[in-house]
């Protein structure tokens, strides 16, 4: 089954290396290991890496380190397929809890509520009370601002942002910058970053080196995925023209609650899985409302994404893991619907 | 008396039905020759406010249903109305007191449009 897959990544690989991008200097290597597409940076070399199981054992170096990102709860949803996405919260922080190499912290990339309620936030932080990482970082969803132009979302999460709840930080050499592209948004467009923010974003990227890895996060993608449904940042393009001297950059995004993936120049663009529900890949249905999987099929369609940093090399693996362990034939399926959305 | 009572609401119903019945055709039919006056409804349902215009005369409520499983808003470019969030089966009301063409849209989905012609 490895082989197959390998056949496949390596063929879209040819693919990839015939569009004539330049590609120095920025993720090379896609492996396609059982439960993750793993994505190492390289010096331009194309370099495997079988995650899988034995991911976890990964040789630890000083200045590795691994965080992961959830998206998507949706506390407060209880309709199909998922009557119940407090169990499946409580489920990804199971997973997080249980991995060998525990993430420094969490990033939460929103839609954290289904109605922005007291309520649903309230569960949602008892249930990540009981996460192994204290340090959780969070961008808000358009679900996280429904009601008071998210006041209460920067209460709660917002503390020692600006504007509608964007920051960063530093962590291990590595800059993070958390954006919002959920507040304000106009009529007949997609996502949207504002200007007061843009210039922010110059601004606190201005001076650093290019050599300092970059990973933005977001709830709406940053790149266009689907415009009938919204499905991109309207200005996007700003944001990136602002990374582009950076030798690694990582943008981490959810809202479509399936994975995709590309890869633009120096950029890698992934979107992660909800913890609540799928949507269905887009133009498949008549529109983005949640998708409806058999219940023994849900937990294969969530997941968390673990995102290792590796000193050598400056490198991100990013790792989807579905909540529910894929060993049946269902996982290659998934698998190999991953590949295609990412090269196809 | 109560005979009687019964026996004229007994002729009466199938008047009012078949009333409505034509009133509800002549809406969907002739929309825009003749506006409705009072009640009008648009429908969200798969991410789309439908009818996607809709014309009415001044005076006119018009009431916004979601059927969607995910919430959505009726938000007028303008300022003019703005509903709350709307989850499942929950509705907004606008009554149009001014004759105009509101544009609106879901400030959740801003792809979602739509537009109310008041005439």
């Amino acid at each position: 089954m490895r082989n197959k897959k390998q056949d496949l990544i390596d063929q879209k690989l040819q693919g990839l290396n015939d569009d004539g991008i330049d590609r120095r200097g920025f993720l090379k290597c896609m492996a396609w290991a059982g439960t993750g597409l793993v994505w190492t940076m390289s010096g331009g070399i194309p370099m495997s890496r079988v995650f899988a199981k034995g991911h976890d054992q990964m040789a630890a170096k000083a200045g590795d380190f691994a965080f992961v990102q959830i998206s998507d709860s949706h506390i407060g949803f209880n309709k199909p397929a998922n009557p119940d996405v407090t169990a499946t919260l409580q489920t990804a922080i199971n997973r997080i809890n249980a991995m060998s190499h525990p993430p420094d912290f969490i990033i939460h990339t929103g839609d954290l509520s289904q109605l922005s309620k007291p309520s649903e936030f309230d569960t949602l932080d008892q249930a990540l009370k009981g996460a192994s990482a204290k340090q959780i970082y969070f961008v808000p969803g358009e679900h996280d601002m429904l009601s008071d132009n998210g006041e209460q979302y920067l209460q709660r999460y917002g503390k020692g942002t600006k504007g509608t709840g964007w920051s960063s930080f530093d962590h291990k050499g590595v800059h993070f910058v958390g954006l919002v592209n959920v507040a304000n948004l106009k009529a007949g467009g997609m996502g949207s970053l504002g200007n007061e923010q843009l210039e922010w974003l110059e601004d606190d990227l201005k001076g650093r080196s290019a050599s300092t890895p970059i990973v933005l996060y977001a709830h709406i993608p940053l790149w266009t995925i689907y415009p009938d449904w919204g499905w991109g940042t309207d200005d996007s393009e700003q944001a990136l023209s602002y990374v582009k001297r950076f030798g690694s950059v990582t943008v981490l995004n959810g809202h479509i609650h399936q994975i995709m993936q590309k890869i633009e120049g120096k950029v890698s663009f992934h979107t992660a899985m909800s913890t609540a529900f799928p949507q269905p890949a887009p133009g498949t249905a008549p529109s983005a409302g949640p998708l409806k999987v058999p219940a023994d099929q849900l937990q294969r369609v969530l997941g968390i994404t673990d995102v290792n940093y590796l000193v050598n090399g400056r490198s991100l693996a990013v790792v989807d893991s579905p909540l529910a362990d894929s060993k049946s034939s269902a996982s290659w399926k998934g698998g190999h619907g991953n590949v295609n959305s990412l090269f196809g | 008396m109560t005979k009687k009572h019964i026996w004229v609401a007994g002729m009466a119903a199938p008047v009012v039905i078949a009333m409505l019945l034509l009133f509800a055709g002549a809406a969907r039919v002739t929309a825009d020759d003749q506006p409705s006056k009072t009640n009008a409804e648009v429908k969200i349902d798969n991410f789309v406010f439908g009818p996607q215009t809709l014309t009415v005369q001044v005076g006119a409520t018009v009431t916004w249903t979601n059927k969607d499983d995910i919430p959505h808003t009726t938000v007028s470019t303008d300022g003019a109305f703005k509903s709350k969030v709307m989850d499942t089966d929950e509705k907004f009301s606008y009554t149009f007191t001014k004759a105009g063409t509101y544009s609106y849209f879901c400030s959740v989905h801003p792809k979602m449009t739509g537009e109310i012609v008041v005439k």
